[in-house]
C-alpha cells in the first residue's frame, strides 16, 4: 500500500542536488478529442502504458454532492480488468487533489465535473500516465485552469540509481517508487505519492529529476495542442 | 503610450497558448500630470484573467484580438456555459405554473417565463409544449444564479426568437464552429450558400437546426456541418465542390 503525503517544496528551502542533464523518458504520445460523447477526452501513452481519459462538465450535480462555492470534481479510475479496488481509490485521490489544485473550480459553483480514467495497459508509471491523460482531457474540455500539471514517476533501483518513467519490470526490482505532479508555471511539486524506503537526499534527487523531465512533457503538451489548433489558426 | 505588455501580447495574436502562460505589465512608474490620460489596460475576454499586474491564460486555444484593447482565447470546446445576451437553442423540458424549464446544454436548466413571448399576456398564453425548440436570449446568466431566457427583445418584438422547428433537424457541433458560423464574414457560411437554399438556426450553445427543401438535402448539410470541425479550409472547399459535382 502506497504512502500518501501532500507536500510543497519551496525553492529556497531545497537542498542542492545535481540532476543529470539528460533525463530519459520512454516514448510518449497523446491524442485529444477522440471520443464524441464526453465534453473533453484524451488518451496518453508512455511506452506500453496507456490511459484514456474523458471529462464531463460543468454539468448538473446531485444535491448531496453540491458545494455552494465551487464545482464538485469526481475522479473515477477504471482498471483494465475487474472492479476498482483500494489501490485505484488511492490513485483517484492523488489525481483528484492535483486536478483540484490546478482547476479554477470557483468559476462553476454548484456544478459537477467528472473525470473518468480508463487504464488500457499498465506497464509501469501508471499514476503519472493517469495525471498526464487527465491534464490533456481537462484542457480539451476547455475548463479554466490556473496552470497545467504533469506526472513523473521515478524508481530507485537496488544500487541507488534513479530511473525516470520506469517500466513494470523496473518498478518490481526497485527499492522505492515515487510519483510527483509538477505544475507548469513554477515547476513546483503539487502532489507526491511514494512507496518504499529512501533517504531525504534521494527524495530531493528524484524531485529534481522529475522537474527536469517535466520540461519535456510540457513542451510536448504545447506541441500537441498547437497541432490540434493548426486547422483553424 | 504602447506599453511593453501590449507589444508582447500583440506578438502572440493568432498563436496557441496554454493555461498558465502569463504576460506581465510594466509597473506604472510614469505619473501623468494631466487627468485625461489614463494608463491603457487590456480588456480580457474568455480564457484570460487579470490579477494585479499580470495577465494569465486560463484556457488553451488561439489568442485573438479586437482593436483597440480586447483580447480573448478562442478555444474548441463542447460544453456550453451560459453568458448574458447570447442567443441559444433550447429544448423545453417541463411546464410548471408560470415558467418553462429549458435545457440549453449548460450545467443548469434555464427558466423562461410565459410572458416573455411576443404578444403574450396573462390571458393570451403562448402555445409551448414540452419538447418544443425555442430560440431565446439570456437576460440573466451568471455563475451564482439560475439562468433566465426571454423570447423578446427590448422593445417587446420577437425578432426571430420564439418556438420553431417543424420538419428540420437539430444537431450538435462544437462551440468554436458555431462562433465561426456566426462571424460577420464567415467563409463556411458563404460556402454553404453556394450549395443549395436552406434555413439555419444557430445557437451559441452549439446547437444548429437545419431545414432544406428535401430531407436528403437537410441530411447533407447536417453531415457537412458536423465534419467542418475536423476539416481545414481547403479540405472543406474540396468537400463542397465534390457535392456540387455530384449532381444533386
Amino acid at each position: 500500500v502506497s504512502f500518501l503525503r501532500r507536500s510543497k517544496f519551496e525553492e529556497g528551502g531545497m537542498m542542492e542536488v545535481s540532476a543529470s542533464n539528460n533525463v530519459s523518458l520512454r516514448e510518449f504520445g497523446c491524442e485529444q478529442n477522440l471520443l464524441s460523447r464526453p465534453d473533453g477526452s484524451a488518451s496518453f501513452v508512455q511506452g506500453d502504458t496507456s490511459v484514456m481519459a474523458g471529462v464531463y462538465g460543468p454539468a448538473e450535480v446531485k444535491v448531496s454532492k453540491e458545494i455552494y462555492d465551487r464545482a464538485t470534481l469526481e475522479v473515477l479510475l477504471q482498471p483494465k480488468v475487474g472492479p476498482a479496488g483500494v489501490r485505484e481509490q488511492s490513485q483517484e485521490q492523488c489525481v483528484r487533489e492535483t486536478c483540484e489544485a490546478a482547476l479554477l473550480l470557483s468559476l462553476h459553483p454548484r456544478s459537477s465535473l467528472t473525470l473518468i480514467l480508463q487504464v488500457l495497459h499498465d506497464d509501469g508509471s501508471l499514476l503519472s500516465c493517469c495525471l498526464n491523460a487527465a491534464c490533456m482531457a481537462l484542457m480539451d474540455a476547455g475548463l479554466s485552469m490556473s496552470c497545467l500539471f504533469c506526472g513523473v514517476t521515478c524508481a530507485i533501483g537496488a544500487d541507488g540509481d534513479i530511473i525516470a518513467d520506469p517500466t513494470a519490470a523496473q518498478e518490481k526490482e526497485s527499492r522505492a517508487l515515487m510519483t510527483f505532479a509538477i505544475d507548469s508555471t513554477e515547476r513546483r511539486v503539487m502532489m507526491s505519492s511514494t512507496k518504499g524506503s529512501f533517504s531525504v537526499q534521494e527524495l530531493q534527487e528524484c524531485v529534481a529529476v522529475s522537474q527536469k523531465a517535466s520540461e519535456k512533457v510540457f513542451q510536448f503538451y504545447r506541441d500537441s495542442v498547437r497541432r490540434r489548433y493548426s486547422k483553424n489558426l | 503610450l504602447a506599453s511593453g505588455m501590449f507589444s508582447s501580447l500583440k506578438e502572440k495574436i493568432g498563436e496557441v497558448l496554454l493555461p498558465g502562460d502569463e504576460f506581465v505589465f510594466e509597473s506604472e512608474d510614469t505619473i501623468f500630470l494631466t487627468d485625461n490620460v489614463k494608463p491603457e489596460r487590456p480588456v480580457c475576454g474568455p480564457g484570460l484573467r487579470q490579477s494585479g499586474n499580470r495577465l494569465v491564460v486560463s484556457k488553451s486555444g488561439v489568442l485573438r484580438h479586437k482593436p483597440p484593447h480586447t483580447f480573448w482565447m478562442d478555444s474548441q470546446q463542447w460544453r456550453y456555459v451560459p453568458a448574458k445576451a447570447e442567443t441559444v437553442i433550447g429544448i423545453v423540458t417541463s411546464k410548471s405554473g408560470d415558467i418553462f424549464k429549458v435545457d440549453v446544454g449548460g450545467s443548469e436548466q434555464a427558466s423562461l417565463s410565459y410572458l416573455a413571448f411576443e404578444g403574450a399576456t396573462k390571458r393570451n398564453r403562448p402555445n409551448v409544449q414540452v419538447g418544443d425548440l425555442v430560440f431565446a436570449q439570456f437576460t440573466v446568466a451568471n455563475k451564482d444564479m439560475e439562468p433566465e431566457l426571454v423570447c423578446i427583445d427590448g422593445s417587446g418584438r420577437a425578432n426571430g426568437m420564439g418556438v420553431f422547428g417543424g420538419g428540420g433537424l437539430l444537431l450538435k457541433v462544437s462551440l468554436g464552429l458555431v462562433r465561426r458560423l456566426l462571424a460577420p464574414q464567415s467563409d463556411i457560411r458563404s460556402d454553404l450558400e453556394q450549395l443549395f437554399p436552406c434555413e439555419l438556426v444557430v445557437g451559441m450553445n452549439g446547437r444548429i437546426w437545419v431545414r432544406a427543401s428535401t430531407i436528403q438535402q437537410t441530411l447533407i448539410i447536417s453531415n457537412l456541418l458536423q465534419s467542418c470541425d475536423t476539416l481545414t479550409a481547403p479540405q472543406r472547399r474540396e468537400q463542397f465542390r465534390k457535392l456540387q459535382k455530384g449532381g444533386l
